[in-house]
């Protein structure tokens, strides 16, 4: 993985020391909350109902033992012994005292993270695939290009102002893990017909308030122009991005006010006036970065097989776990895993600081130092020995993240939503353990099959609802929670937008029309292999809206 | 009826205002303003509040009295006054100490 070089440490500790200094002269009255608040922000210091938030960058979502054990030790030490994974792949904590940030930074930079950029009108922690340089369909390891991207953005004096928050996620394989098409900017890693790395680019995904699917502004981009066209559509929005409201003010109504064509036409027009510039990529460099990301040495274990099979007839929840939370790896001898931050009942994206110690030592001692944070709210160890998946899973279980339900329907996310967040309008981990615990037998889960559900407590959709295969929106009408359905989305290469079902739901009635929704697809789906999605795609939203509002349904 | 809200500077916590022009940790102490003319005195207690650096983030919040206590119309203020509703162990909620306290 990346290690800081001199510059980047230099870079983290003195800008630590400047935001204890603001700190400081904030307690001591020289600052006042308008002058702070923008500082606050640009190191990931939010203000929610209960207390300050702190939102850590974790680059592409890869993480260390050492790093894992840090968030732990915060989560302990400043904080009340918990941190919520966040669908950017980052960490936050809910509790910490303003007086205390500048120790937690410190002790962040001492193992290479920082909250920096993680709030404010800038360049967003790129994130990636949560099995880059793993997975067995990778045409690349997406991770180094993104390592780029993120040194390229920090603190980049034209791209620290924007219209708006702007976020760029990328992938190395055609299967879409990173959603890619709901960034701002979208890259998908692949090689052309010469063989040579290059990547599709696509402009103005979101979700938020009003949703868009991201457009191919470009089939092939070559690898070396990925800073100087990345630089020639920021430019373009910079320069044209709304600034007068800052709901249209992201790229993604840019794009829609102004046209995919002309748009392309302008960002193409820029790049070919800055192609030849200072920002393109020599190879040594790019090698030099990849280097950070070469795969561990994986030593040959051909005996996994043997020792996988016979623990899976040993052991039926073992099998489950097996089926559902573990990957194929570019070497056949090993796996990814995923580990479930979502328990029957627990918290989406919640985990302990002991089941971060834990997962932390289990990565040093199985899984080659290396833990990834998925956008989907988990944890991955992205290289295990088939051969030591039962003592991961034995281990696991006993910190109580065993749940072998990745891509099930108690696979939820869901955002803080109204029992932290400042800006909520509903309540949405409420929702998602009531869901994940109607839903909770491993049995009828499998029988359900393959289905994201994802919750969101307001409109700015952090809980990527608008993609959920079932989404939920929390809003608020006449002092009351009320929950709106939409249907049919997707967050993959096949990108969609679901629709809005009908009228919503109290949160006493939500999870009995979830449950509706579940058994009518199961009512109609054509056999098992037919998953919610393409079942929802061949027959539409009707026979849905008929089982959830009934008569009500046809006279709409 | 009105309550004046904020959150300490120092650490976040969410906190009234009190008669004495203390802030309180619990809604429980906090001042009722039922008139205008109460509401204005509270908004200029709490703005003299923010400039002394004390409190941030000032808010006036509808409120009612529901045997005898104060019971905010809204679900947020009502979980701010108490903590997060899936986590019984954290919060205002957690301090039943506190809470008799005020």
């Amino acid at each position: 993985m990346y290690r800081y070089d001199e510059f980047d440490h230099q870079f983290v500790k003195a800008r630590t020391a400047e935001f204890a200094d603001q700190v400081d002269r904030r307690l001591a009255g020289e600052l006042t909350e308008d002058q702070f608040k923008p500082l606050r922000l640009m190191n990931g210091v939010y203000l929610q109902l209960h207390a300050y938030m702190l939102r850590i960058a974790i680059p592409y979502g890869t993480l260390s033992s050492r790093q894992l054990r840090m968030l732990a030790h915060i989560a302990r030490t400043y904080d009340k012994g918990y941190g919520h994974f966040t669908t950017r792949q980052n960490l936050q904590f809910n509790w910490p005292a303003l007086s205390d940030i500048p120790q937690i930074l410190a002790d962040l930079a001492s193992v290479e993270m920082h909250a920096i950029q993680t709030s404010g009108n800038c360049i967003r922690n790129v994130t990636a695939d949560h099995f880059a340089g793993a997975a067995a369909d990778e045409v690349a390891d997406p991770r180094p290009y993104a390592e780029i991207l993120r040194q390229w953005s920090s603190v980049h004096p034209e791209f620290s102002f924007l219209p708006r928050k702007f976020k760029i996620a990328v992938t190395g394989a055609e299967r879409d893990r990173a959603a890619i098409q709901v960034h701002d900017i979208g890259l998908h890693l692949k090689k052309n017909a010469a063989g040579e790395l290059g990547f599709a680019v696509y402009v103005g995904g979101g979700q938020g308030r009003t949703p868009f699917v991201a457009k191919k502004v470009r089939d092939f981009l070559p690898e070396e122009d990925l800073l100087t066209y990345t630089t020639a559509i920021l430019r373009v929005y910079n320069l044209n991005g709304r600034r007068d409201n800052k709901y249209k003010a992201r790229i993604k109504i840019l794009v829609h006010e102004t046209g995919t064509e002309e748009l392309t036409r302008q960002i193409e027009a820029e790049f070919a006036a800055i192609r030849e510039g200072e920002l393109k990529l020599p190879q040594a460099d790019i090698d030099a970065i990849e280097r950070y990301f070469t795969p561990p040495a994986l030593p040959a274990r051909p005996e996994g097989t043997v020792i996988e099979t016979s623990a899976k007839l040993a052991n039926p929840a073992f099998a489950s776990w097996v089926k559902r939370n573990v990957n194929p790896h570019k070497n056949p001898d090993y796996a990814s895993v995923t580990i479930s931050l979502k328990g029957i009942g627990e918290v989406p994206g919640d985990a302990t600081d002991a089941q971060m110690d834990a997962v932390a030592d289990l990565a040093e001692e199985l899984a080659f130092d290396e833990i990834r944070v998925s956008h989907e709210q988990n944890l991955i160890l992205p290289h295990v020995a088939r051969a030591d998946l039962k003592e991961v899973y034995k281990r696991l279980e006993a910190i109580g993240l065993a749940t072998a339900n990745a891509g099930l329907v108690t696979d939820i996310i869901a955002c803080p939503g109204l029992d932290y967040c400042a800006l909520a309008n509903a309540r949405s981990i409420s929702v998602a353990q009531e869901i994940s615990n109607r839903f909770g037998s491993q049995a009828r889960q499998e029988e359900i099959g393959e289905l994201k559900l994802k919750i969101s407590g307001c409109i700015n959709a952090c809980g990527h609802h608008h993609v959920g295969h079932i989404g939920i929106l929390g809003v608020e009408k006449k002092g009351t929670e009320l929950y709106q359905i939409t249907l049919g989305g997707s967050g993959d290469e096949n990108t969609s937008i679901g629709e809005i079902v009908g009228r919503g739901f109290t949160a006493e009635e939500i999870a009995d029309a979830i449950e509706t929704v579940v058994e009518t697809y199961l009512a109609l789906r054509t056999d098992k292999s037919e998953d919610f999605l393409a079942a929802y795609r061949r027959v539409g939203a009707a026979p849905f809206k008929q089982a959830l509002y009934g008569a009500e349904a046809k006279a709409a | 009826m009105k309550i004046l809200t904020a959150n300490r500077l120092t650490d976040g916590e969410a906190v009234w205002l009190c008669a004495d022009h203390s802030w309180a940790e619990t809604i429980d102490a906090a001042e009722i303003a039922r008139d205008a003319a109460t509401e204005e005195k509270l908004e200029r207690a709490g703005k003299a509040a923010v400039c002394k650096n004390e409190v941030v983030d000032l808010a006036l919040v509808d409120v009612e009295l529901v045997d005898g206590r104060i019971w905010p119309k809204r679900l947020r203020e009502r979980i701010r006054a108490a903590g997060p509703t899936n986590r019984t162990d954290l919060g205002k909620q957690a301090r039943p100490d506190i809470s008799i306290a005020a």
